[in-house]
């Protein structure tokens, strides 16, 4: 009877929910769009502003030079850099992005009269695409210019031109694709999962809670003979559907526009990225995750079910993302590493754990430490929602 | 059958300290009879239907309704009651057969007896029309109408209606005056509260009068009339409140 109660429930509150433009917008809409608009159109967009920036012929300024007219005249034949003469000052020129970047060139440059260490100092904007660009067209002429004179010197000192490079460094990858998938986007990965676990269960929660309360139907469904724990369990069941619904969403999502965006550089530039994701990964994933999906309905259940209405709700429910997001964030943060203390954090220890999966490190005591304590932290989670269903309280806070 | 004995229902707040909303309240409601709780806002109307109804539960005192106590069988209370109030609104995603289904199911019905008895609701209603309206699309009549079939669904030998007609249009209240005329010729046992005298000297065999949370008089409408020597029920509630002055102290059943 008590199950079939819960289902009675359960499928009510689903029918409702796919009737709800709001729970489909949250549980399905968003993960779907969310990662190919991010990834993909973002990533579009980006690449298109740099190839702007790349065709686009650069302002620059010469400060010095006079006794380097060479130097001076190849620089404003180079490709994509406009020469000005401005009697203004650079600084404020760049500031006020009139020009991109200046050069200085020290005196005796080209002679090479001047000290072996008088820099050539190239002044731009930090973080302004257009002048990061100019500076390193900038840069790479004076480094052709270093390497041609360098080797018209070791020329004329009969010397090859290895004389200067004797051997050559490599840096060559050891580990599987998986485990750099695990080190690269594998905290990602996970933060989007615990994420998406929290904000797709955060409208059901709040509907079937106080937006019962501010539609007037609580009084009506706590007058039928459910008892409060049937009633709350198929509620729960809901919360946590969407929950997992809208985190599987949103992995696929992501997983298609990263296939989308890997194809695409695969055709342009013939190069590979060496990542790999095994499905068995990402479903034992979703497997350690489904406690912390637990914990996080039943939670939102129960601070929802304090407010009177759904905007009330939402306060209340705003807060938890911040308490939510900082362990799982802390993940993806270099040099930490699970230990047993870590372990029993919760959503930390998921967070952690589930980088450490989808790198291939299968570590059977973590694992089974923290699917066990994540799966107490959820019960006691479930625990406390029955307990303030059973409150008059809270239910009928006036 | 009802049988209220000593309900008491006291809340916190957090303001105002402890707050005795019911005290002591005894009465009892026969099958095939209406018994109207008269009283005004905050009398401590709803609070006892609610006790009733197992919504809330006593802090003192108990009440068997048909049978089974509100305190230790709340399911079996609720599983023999119908409660429509004002406050007991429809789900707007859901159609009105849907609506009337849930419940159905909530209280044990299988699927063939549910079929037969929304058919016959349906049919009784006149609500065919409409069935399969979602219930954010329907009128007042009809959401009234589906509010009374969700109640009727598993035909409970009780009925609780906690000011039903409250804020209703005439027609939507005529609708509801009948459907409780309709459960006493039925046999059932119905109780209501509500404030308006009209609705109490239509309908209500017995009636109690609540001020405070107390029962102040309690007696059908003629003994009533006898005892406070007066021809209108308004009369006689204005008297009644106004020497009664003490509060919560305790029930007198006359």
């Amino acid at each position: 009877m008590s199950a079939r109660n819960i289902g009675i429930v359960y499928r009510k509150e689903l029918l409702e929910a796919l009737r709800d433009r709001r729970t489909l917008i949250s549980t399905i809409l968003v993960p779907i769009l969310l990662f190919p608009i991010l990834t993909v159109g973002l990533g579009f967009v980006i690449a298109d502003l740099i190839e702007q920036a790349d065709r686009e012929p650069a302002r620059i300024m010469i400060l010095g030079g006079t006794d380097s007219p060479g130097i001076v005249s190849n620089l404003a034949k180079s490709k994509n850099l406009i020469v000005v003469s401005e009697p203004a000052n650079y600084v404020d020129l760049i500031s006020n992005k009139k020009i991109r970047a200046a050069v200085e060139i020290p005196p005796g440059l080209q002679s090479g009269a001047g000290t072996d260490f008088a820099p050539v100092k190239i002044y731009m904007y930090s973080g302004d695409l257009k002048s990061t660009t100019a500076a390193k067209r900038i840069e790479d002429f004076f480094n052709d210019y270093r390497d041609n004179l360098a080797r018209d010197r070791l020329t004329v000192q009969k010397l090859p031109a290895s004389f200067l490079k004797p051997f050559v460094i490599k840096q060559q990858n050891v580990v599987s694709a998986e485990k750099v998938a695990g080190e690269t986007v594998g905290g990602i990965i996970t933060y989007l999962v615990i994420i998406m676990c929290l904000t797709g269960a955060m409208y059901p929660a709040m509907d079937l809670t106080a937006g019962e309360k501010e539609r007037a139907t609580m009084e009506t469904i706590l007058s039928s003979p459910i008892s409060r724990t049937h009633l709350v369990l198929g509620k729960f069941l809901l919360v946590l559907t969407a929950s997992l619904v809208t985190a599987a969403l949103s992995v696929t999502s992501m997983g298609v526009s990263s296939w989308v965006i890997q194809h695409f550089q695969d055709q342009s530039s013939g190069s590979a990225m060496h990542i790999k994701i095994g499905l068995g990964a990402v479903l034992a994933v979703f497997l350690v995750a489904l406690p912390l999906a637990v914990m996080f309905s039943a939670a939102l259940l129960t601070i929802a079910l304090f407010a009177k209405s759904y905007k009330e709700a939402q306060s209340y429910i705003s807060p938890l993302m911040i308490v939510v997001v900082v362990p799982a964030i802390a993940a993806m943060l270099p040099g930490i590493e699970l230990t047993p203390r870590l372990s029993l954090v919760p959503i930390l220890n998921v967070s952690l754990l589930c980088k450490d999966l989808i790198a291939g490190n299968y570590h059977w005591n973590s694992i089974a430490l923290i699917f066990l304590s994540t799966c107490l932290y959820g019960g006691a989670a479930i625990f406390i929602a029955v307990k303030m269903f059973h409150r008059e309280s809270v239910l009928f806070r006036s | 059958m009802i049988e209220a004995r000593s309900l008491s229902k006291r809340f916190h707040d957090k303001k105002r300290g402890e707050i005795s909303a019911v005290g002591n309240v005894s009465f009892t409601c026969r099958p095939g009879s209406i018994y109207g709780l008269l009283g005004a806002n905050g009398a401590g109307k709803t609070t006892t239907l609610r006790m009733l109804a197992t919504i809330l539960e006593p802090s003192g005192g108990t009440a068997l309704v048909f049978g089974h106590d509100v305190v230790e069988d709340p399911e079996k209370v609720r599983a023999s009651v119908g409660f429509l109030s004002t406050a007991t609104a429809l789900y707007p995603r859901l159609t009105a057969q849907e609506m009337v289904e849930y419940f159905g199911r909530l209280n044990g019905l299988d699927e063939s007896t549910l079929k037969k008895r929304i058919d016959d609701i349906f049919d009784r209603l006149d609500m065919n029309s409409f069935r399969d309206r979602r219930c954010d699309k329907l009128s007042t009549g009809m959401k009234q109408k589906t509010s009374i079939a969700r109640t009727l669904v598993h035909d409970p030998p009780v009925m609780i209606f906690d000011e039903p007609t409250l804020g209703l249009d005439i027609m939507a209240a005529r609708t509801i005056v009948a459907f409780i005329r309709e459960c006493r010729q039925a046999g059932k046992t119905v109780i209501l509260s509500t404030h308006v005298m009209s609705e109490v000297e239509k309908l209500c065999d017995v009636i109690g009068i609540i001020h405070n949370g107390a029962l102040l008089a309690e007696g059908t409408p003629t003994s009533l009339r006898e005892k406070y020597q007066e021809k209108d029920l308004e009369e006689i509630f204005v008297k009644v409140v106004t020497t009664h002055v003490a509060p919560h102290a305790g029930v007198e059943v006359s």
